[in-house]
């Protein structure tokens, strides 16, 4: 039972992440109509905010302190940074230890604005060309990103450790009477994400702006038949995807140390997400997104993997597989979506 | 000739003469010359060149004709390496069986992936293809490994059995790969001059087979096979609705291109007898997708040029480093000099990918036909002025 | 017995019976128009006809065979040619090369790996294709993309297509719709002489009162999902049921 338990839990982060752009994917398309193959890449963009925050809070200068040596006799360099010289050493260091939460804010303007330009700039061009040039255009992009970043950043993974407050483990299962011991920050995330979904849902549900860009997804001629300018809302829109992405990255650093080529490892199983819960359907994005996160993380346990060796690393496509055979439209998909 | 039309059979020429005497088309510099670091002439180099140009003519007989867009293409490659490798441990080191047998696995995997994939079209037949490329990836790499030696990837051993061949040479090493007895690593040097021109056996092995796969690829073209699968791309419906069943249509594309890639893997390894599976992950899918849009998708030429043009830059943009570019802009003025070194710096060395993904992007967005429709809206441009002037001519003649 | 013979066919989507009771008989070399109002389940009723939809109940026979669960490439193969609302050709392929397609069909069946002839080669398809675009006028146009092509062309072409299968049944889905007057009248004639000179049998779906008293010598009525009446063109003229659900309304 307890076993049982863990596994979902470790199959709601990986969930939470897989939704998260499984959504921000499933917005652009149902509302553009276009594949963007660059979604991983505004999920590395992400990350890399808060890698980008952390560097810059820690940007120091240093002082020569006599009274203390190294371990070579040299007097000792103490470097401050200058966060901790303005706010002082508490609140300074504080600032610095939240580094990540606080690249949340960070993220949304700089995420909303890359978003902005890509629609502008390039998706725009594509509306009316075939899907396979969107997903071109699109890879291109991707690489072209990636390359940038890591041109920047360097190829190897950046630690980008949580707050230390959220850094321990917490045994949830303590109020049960079980022992399920679990990271902290890996439930934050799950809350985070799930508010993050909720308040996209409730943004197209209860907002005038929601209830015509939800219109347009439906049928897009009539709306703009009505003389809504659908085109602006739906630039915002990728905007606010690209944001949702950028968070998920932003909250994914201490989980897992970003490196230039995640958003292509994320975007693959973010695509089999999307299928599997049906092209153009938010609620089948994060339903799918969770429940393939869930059934990964089953897969990987060790009784399971000895009942079927190798099951761990397929079960995502396999499940994908049988479900696009099975359900052509996905889990809740709508008809007619991509078809032709 | 060859059962082609005059047109056909020039390009076929022309691409003969141009995979023949690649040794010195590519060697142009002389060997201590500065520029020598630019030449491609050597066959490790050139060997690339023709074994992915296999690979993209093929993927083109599938994406260029049908449009069905294949990520998962470099699977095929893989299992044609390692099925290749595997004639090399068991039987012995003749390329031939190795080479055969790649292509039969890839073919048969192809119809199995085809078979289940090709029931969708569009994205999910991207996803789909993309999807089980990744499953045998992953495979490769964890449960298959007694097959595909995991990380590591498949090597040849000293214990291999090899029963018609040796299990290891008089001096103790292991044998090398061979063609009834000519090895693929013995290569000939002629020296004119200045220039040291490499000849390579295992060169022209892959280029003799590149030229048969470039032939037979437009007869396929050129065939009422291929005008279906031209049907196919441009209206599916009527297809249907004129008593034509699709789908062993793209079924039979699909495995042709999957055979293709197979060889391509075969000769890849017959060339360097190891395979390892990150030859199947889906960025090298990526790559010959790449390739063919590149070239231009759909025509004969376009994959080959395609896969000459991006493996030979990549060659040689990571070559250039800052030393290079300092040499190269010299005579500008100081500040200027380390201003421009600074800014193509990042195209550069390590920075080719993302040169490449600029330039892919640029050829999507305006010249969808690849440097095929570049080469022929130039030489409209050409035309269009030469005919402009002549018109001119004409018009100023009778005036006077 | 007629060629094609639809008996009590229904077909539900959901809330809506979009076909109930469907009986219908088609005469051999007869030219059969089926008319109605919007939403009277012509277009559903067609595509049961050819294997795009299978009803829920009831039997479509063509020629004393079911084609109830067939493909719609086997359907074809039966001998039932579709010629749609809006052309559905090859617009990437030159009009030569859209001829040349049925008549491989029409030669090698719903597949042939035909890979390593060369197309010109194949002097027999050339032949017919070739004579085929004379009979419809077009043999300048056949170098053209058929992309290019008006309208009217493109409808002729599309004619020619299905024709030079030798279809013994030529369904026509509103084949004049959006049409200029002129090129409707065109078609008409095309149809007629069609029908005139061929052995061959036409159902047509219009809605252009002008394209179906022109052509048709048995007239069905479907209103609502049902056939309200079957007879000759000038005995619907004159019926008052058709009237009231077709005629009064449109006029």
């Amino acid at each position: 039972m307890d076993a049982i338990l863990l596994q979902i839990l470790n199959g709601l982060d990986k969930g939470s992440a897989y939704a998260l752009i499984a959504l921000g994917l499933t917005l652009i398309f149902g509302t553009l109509g276009v594949v963007n193959f660059a979604h991983g890449a505004l999920f590395m963009i992400g990350a890399f905010c808060a890698v980008t925050l952390q560097r810059l809070l820690n940007l120091s200068y240093e002082v020569v302190d006599e009274t203390q040596t190294d371990f070579l006799g040299n007097p000792l360099k103490v470097k401050t940074p200058y966060v901790e010289a303005w706010f002082g050493p508490e609140f300074g260091g504080a600032i610095i230890d939240w580094a990540v939460p606080l690249a949340i804010l960070f993220a949304i303007p700089i995420m909303i604005g890359v978003g902005y330009v890509m629609e502008r700039g390039l998706i725009k061009h594509f509306y009316k060309r075939p899907h396979a040039d969107q997903i071109l255009v699109t890879f291109g992009l991707a690489i072209v990103l990636q390359e940038v970043v890591k041109y920047f950043y360097g190829a190897n993974p950046i630690q980008t450790p949580a707050p230390d407050a959220l850094n321990g483990v917490v045994n949830l299962g303590a109020a049960i009477g079980m022992d399920i011991v679990y990271p902290v920050w890996r439930v934050v995330y799950f809350f985070f994400a799930v508010v993050i979904i909720g308040g996209i849902f409730s943004f197209l549900q209860f907002t005038t702006f929601g209830m015509v860009v939800r219109a347009g997804m439906a049928d897009r001629e009539t709306v703009g038949l009505l003389g809504i300018n659908i085109d602006r809302r739906f630039t915002i829109m990728f905007g606010i995807a690209a944001a949702v992405a950028g968070l998920a990255g932003v909250m994914y650093t201490p989980i897992n140390s970003p490196n230039y080529h995640m958003g292509m490892d994320f975007l693959v199983l973010s695509f089999v997400v999307v299928v599997v819960g049906g092209m153009g359907s938010l609620p089948g994005a994060v339903l799918a997104g969770f429940l393939l996160g869930i059934l990964e993380s089953f897969a990987s346990m060790n009784e399971i993997k000895s009942l079927i060796p190798g099951i761990d690393q397929i079960i995502i496509y396999l499940v994908a597989i049988i479900i696009l055979l099975t359900r052509p439209r996905g889990l809740m998909g709508r008809k007619g979506v991509m078809e032709d | 000739m060859f059962g082609l039309n005059k047109k056909d059979t020039s390009l076929l020429i022309i691409v003969a003469c141009l995979t023949m005497f690649a040794p010195f088309i590519l060697n142009p510099f002389p060997t201590d010359s500065g520029l020598a670091q630019f030449n491609a002439g050597y066959p490790d180099l050139m060997q690339r060149f023709v074994i992915f140009g296999i690979f993209a003519i093929g993927f083109n007989i599938l994406f260029g004709l049908t449009g069905y867009l294949s990520f998962g293409h470099a699977a095929f490659l893989g299992v044609g390496s390692y099925s290749a490798v595997w004639m090399f441990k068991l039987i012995g080191m003749n390329v031939i069986p190795a080479i055969v047998l790649s292509v039969i696995v890839a073919g048969l995997f192809a119809l199995l992936i085809g078979f289940i994939s090709l029931r969708r079209s569009g994205i999910y037949f991207s996803i789909l293809t993309l999807a089980f490329a990744q499953m045998s990836f992953n495979l490769a790499y964890s449960v298959l490994t007694p097959i595909t030696n995991g990380e590591t990837g498949l090597q040849l051993t000293l214990e291999d059995p090899r029963i018609l061949g040796v299990s290891a040479t008089a001096d103790g090493s292991i044998p090398v790969t061979n063609l009834f007895g000519l090895e693929m690593r013995s290569t000939f040097e002629m020296a004119v001059g200045p220039w040291a021109f490499q000849f390579n056996a295992g060169y022209y092995l892959c280029a003799f087979i590149m030229l048969a796969a470039f032939y037979l690829s437009i007869r396929i073209f050129r065939s009422p096979f291929g005008m279906m699968l031209r049907a196919v791309k441009s209206n599916q419906q009527r297809m249907n609705y004129t008593g034509l069943n699709t789908r062993p249509y793209t079924l039979a594309a699909f495995v042709i291109s999957g055979m293709y890639a197979g060889l391509a893997g075969g000769l890849m390894a017959s060339m360097d007898p190891l395979a390892g599976a990150e030859r199947m992950q889906w960025t090298a899918s990526g790559e010959v997708v790449l390739m063919t849009i590149l070239g231009g998708a759909g025509t004969l030429i376009g994959p080959v040029l395609g896969a000459g043009f991006i493996k030979y830059f990549e060659n040689i943009f990571s070559k250039i480093n800052d030393n290079v570019l300092h040499s190269w802009f010299s005579f500008m003025p100081d500040g200027m000099e380390d201003a421009v070194v600074f800014l193509i710096h990042p195209f550069i060395g390590k920075g080719w990918h993302l040169t490449l993904g600029i330039l892919f992007m640029l050829v999507v967005i305006f010249l969808p036909g690849g440097l095929v429709e570049g080469g022929q809206r130039i030489k409209g441009w050409i035309q269009g002025r030469r005919a402009k002037d002549s018109s001119t001519a004409k018009e100023t003649n009778p005036a006077e | 017995m007629g060629i094609l013979e639809v008996k009590d066919v229904g077909k539900r989507f959901g809330g809506l019976q979009a076909l109930s009771d469907v009986n219908l008989s088609v005469k051999e070399n007869s030219v059969h128009a089926i008319i109605g109002p919007n939403g009277a389940g012509k277009s559903t009723l067609l595509n049961c006809l050819v294997g795009k939809l299978i009803p829920d109940t009831g039997s479509v026979m063509f020629d004393g065979q079911s084609v109830l669960g067939r493909a719609p490439y086997e359907i074809n193969q039966m001998g039932i040619s579709r010629v749609f609302q809006t052309p559905e050709i090859f617009g990437d392929l030159t009009v030569l090369e859209n001829m040349m397609i049925p008549c491989f069909a029409k030669r090698d069946g719903a597949f042939e790996l035909n890979a390593l002839s060369a197309v010109l080669k194949q002097q027999d398809i050339l032949d017919r294709a070739e004579a085929m675009l004379v009979e419809m006028n077009m043999a300048d146009k056949r170098h053209m993309h058929a992309a290019a092509l008006s309208r009217g062309d493109k409808r002729r072409l599309e004619i020619g297509m299905c024709l030079s299968q030798e279809p013994r049944l030529l369904l026509l889905d509103e084949p004049t719709a959006g049409m200029a007057r002129a090129d409707t009248n065109n078609t008409i004639d095309l149809l007629k002489q069609i029908s005139d000179e061929r052995d061959i049998t036409i159902a047509i779906i219009e809605h252009d009162m002008h394209v179906v008293f022109s052509l048709a010598n048995r007239i069905t009525v479907l209103a609502q999902g049902t056939p309200l009446v079957e007879d000759d063109p000038q005995n619907i003229r004159g019926n008052p049921k058709v009237r009231e659900a077709y005629l009064g309304e449109s006029a």
